[in-house]
């Protein structure tokens, strides 16, 4: 199996003031395609700037990393824009789709970024609507969503551009618990179909879900293991799930809709 | 895709309709007052260049000019001032002159012998030659205006007001009506049309009133008059002595205008020595003088205008830099999502740019109606309030606001350009966000 992601002595160091901060001192690791990995480590691990290296939002002060066969360490800021829209999948922990566009639109904006917004495309997105739970919901706003709605949106734009890897930043963190089970599901539904999920986390009940868990402290790896009693999210509930997750989803909804 | 940028900035735009609408408006007033100023200055410009056209182009106007009466000593000689014959048969050889038309003019009272009900009425007794109506284009209602034939004939041709006042039952035409100061009778055979008085133009020629105008052979009027003029009132007499009032030459060819222009003052200059007793009026010089006046107009009410559309723009400015800021976590997304910055200034830039599309063609469509409803609000004002409408000046009653059509590319460009220049730096400071800072923004 390929690599999706190479990292070799990844390095970001910030000047602030005339002083140095060394976020990452040297980090090493592989990500095969198909692996579903929890990063985990306190604030000021370094959690968040290799989450921004990942996702090719930074660059590294050294080191390189290969994302796929390319070497995307020192790109330029355009080139590492159009990286972003066609090899990477962003999931956040505040959904963030954007509050002017429609559920199929906010789908379509990785596409529209990438120059491939075509007849076919919206077709897609329609599909990829359905198959997180809201074909019913094409042509709602953000704010007509609840939560868990929107994160599956968001999960629904996220694979629209077939990434390397999906990129989840804390992503069910504003998330209730059932809801959060919900999420996790998608994800693992994805990672069964063989799609690489990387995700950042500080809660132990998610990272448990993940094949594979590395720790952060003081800018370097502390520990990479694989997750022997994995929690597998209501593994049965695949085929129940649409309903089920529908009710689950409507008691969290707001009145309003 | 393309068209799929701007259907974006426009619902982007919706998501405030009340902010937008706003905006708009800025913009809107800006292109409006645009049209609006300008087709006013053409209005004032367009009038006053009838007012120079309706003496002719290829006239030249020589008025005598009574000198202010400054002896305090009482004096038996009559006061001489004005243009004589022989200045007048000096500037019919001047070669480019085809035709000199000698006016003489006195304010007297008239009578109408036959109807005892009308009061004497002060008006205009006017000597001049049948050439007279064609220069001042007097229409003729019944009968004629003064012929060759009659130049020595004691006729005379009335003003429809005149004619109004003094027969209001009776066919004018054959009546005679009475100079009591001078004891003549002249025989009515022409009635003339109303026309309205003409406009002072340029400030050397004051507006002329044909209401109460009595026309006799210039002829006539020397051998029944002669000369020279009395007058007698309470402790002063006062005898003055003119030949004429006004001499109008025709000029072959228009182009000829300025140089033969010239070449009468030289003459005129000549003969008269020490006197300044008359004025020149050239409507060719006052033509041109309109035309550079109303270059100066547009100049200075498109200054105006231009200022209110660079006030909108600087709205529209404000609301951008609002706007950027208050999405920030939007362009963090997009960023996030393979937006580079070009995309992000075009998106910025194109909601700008609707803003002021849409502002600049609301702002086009009240210009259109402009003139429509200019001469509504004058309706109305007269409707509301008649008294206050009465007192303003006539000139600017009359003053019809015309559309100048270059106007509307002009106005609608600028307000893009404004769009462009002032959607420019918001959308810029958008661009450079760095997404990181952008996406952890609340």
């Amino acid at each position: 199996m390929g690599k999706a992601v190479e990292i070799r002595d990844l390095t970001k160091h910030y000047v602030l003031k005339s002083e140095t901060v060394k976020a990452l001192r040297g980090v090493s690791f592989d990500v095969p395609q198909g692996d579903y990995v929890a990063i985990m480590g306190p604030s000021g691990s370094g959690k968040s700037t290799l989450l921004n290296l990942l996702g090719c939002l930074d660059r590294p002060t050294s080191g390189s990393y290969m994302l796929g066969d390319e070497n995307v360490a020192q790109m330029t800021d355009d080139d590492l824009s159009a990286v972003r829209a066609s090899r990477i999948g962003f999931v956040f922990q505040s959904y963030n789709l954007i509050p002017q566009l429609t559920v199929v639109e906010n789908i379509e904006v990785p596409l529209y970024y990438m120059g491939k917004l075509d007849s076919r495309a919206k077709e897609r997105c329609c599909m990829l609507a359905s198959m997180v739970g809201l074909g019913d919901r094409l042509d709602h706003r953000p704010t007509q969503l609840s939560g868990g709605q929107q994160q599956r949106v968001a999960i629904a734009r996220s694979i629209v551009n077939d990434p390397e890897f999906i990129l989840a930043d804390e992503a069910t963190g504003n998330l209730d618990s059932v809801t959060t089970e919900e999420i996790l599901q998608l994800f693992e539904r994805l990672n069964g179909e063989g799609r690489t999920i990387i995700m950042v986390t500080h809660e132990d009940e998610v990272a448990e879900h993940a094949k594979r868990v590395i720790r952060l402290r003081d800018g370097h790896i502390v520990s990479d293991e694989r997750n022997t009693d994995r929690v597998i999210a209501k593994s049965s509930v695949e085929k129940v799930a649409p309903e089920d997750a529908e009710s689950a989803v409507d008691r969290s909804e707001s009145p309003a809709t | 895709m393309f068209f799929r940028t701007w259907i974006l900035g426009i619902k982007s735009l919706l998501l405030h309709p009340m902010r937008s609408a706003l905006t708009v408006l800025g913009i809107m007033i800006g292109v409006f007052s645009v049209i609006a100023l300008l087709a006013i200055g053409e209005g004032v410009s367009i009038k006053a260049q009838k007012d120079i056209e309706a003496l002719g182009a290829e006239n030249i106007i020589v008025r005598s000019i009574e000198p202010p009466n400054d002896s305090i000593e009482f004096s038996f000689s009559a006061r001489e001032f004005g243009i004589t014959r022989a200045e007048m048969n000096q500037m019919k050889a001047i070669p480019t002159i085809a035709q000199v038309i000698p006016v003489r003019e006195l304010r007297l009272q008239f009578q109408y012998t036959g109807n005892a009900l009308a009061e004497p009425r002060l008006g205009r007794l006017v000597g001049c030659t049948p050439e007279y109506q064609g220069i001042n284009r007097l229409e003729v209602d019944r009968g004629h205006f003064l012929t060759h034939p009659e130049k020595q004939a004691t006729v005379c041709v009335i003003s429809a007001e005149l004619a109004k006042y003094f027969f209001p039952y009776e066919d004018p035409l054959g009546k005679e009506i009475f100079v009591p100061a001078k004891k003549n009778r002249f025989s009515i055979v022409g009635v003339l049309k109303e026309k309205t008085a003409t406009g002072a133009v340029g400030g050397s020629l004051s507006g002329q009133d044909f209401a109460n105008d009595v026309y006799i052979p210039i002829e006539t009027m020397r051998r029944l008059m002669g000369d020279l003029e009395e007058k007698r009132s309470a402790g002063s007499f006062e005898r003055k002595k003119f030949e004429l009032s006004q001499v109008t030459c025709k000029v072959k060819d228009v182009k000829d205008v300025p140089k033969t222009a010239k070449i009468i003052e030289s003459t005129l200059r000549r003969m008269s020595t020490d006197r300044e007793d008359y004025g020149i009026i050239v409507p060719f010089e006052l033509l041109e003088q309109a035309r550079s006046t109303r270059i100066m107009i547009q100049l200075i009410f498109g200054l105006v205008a231009a200022v209110s559309l660079v006030v909108g723009g600087i709205g529209i400015m404000n609301i951008m830099l609002a706007t950027v800021t208050e999405r920030t976590r939007e362009i963090g997304v997009r960023r996030a999502l393979g937006a580079c910055r070009r995309d992000i200034t075009r998106q910025f830039l194109i909601e700008t740019i609707v803003l002021s599309v849409v502002g600049g063609c609301i702002g086009m469509a009240l210009g259109v109606a402009f003139p429509i409803s200019a001469e509504g609000s004058k309706v109305l004002a007269d409707w509301l309030a008649p008294e206050y409408y009465e007192r303003i000046p006539t000139y600017f009653r009359e003053v019809v606001p015309v559309l100048v059509p270059w106007s509307f590319p002009l106005a609608f460009g600028i307000s893009v350009v404004v769009g462009v220049v002032f959607g420019l730096y918001p959308a810029m400071r958008a661009a450079q966000m760095d997404p990181i800072e952008a996406l952890r923004h609340e």
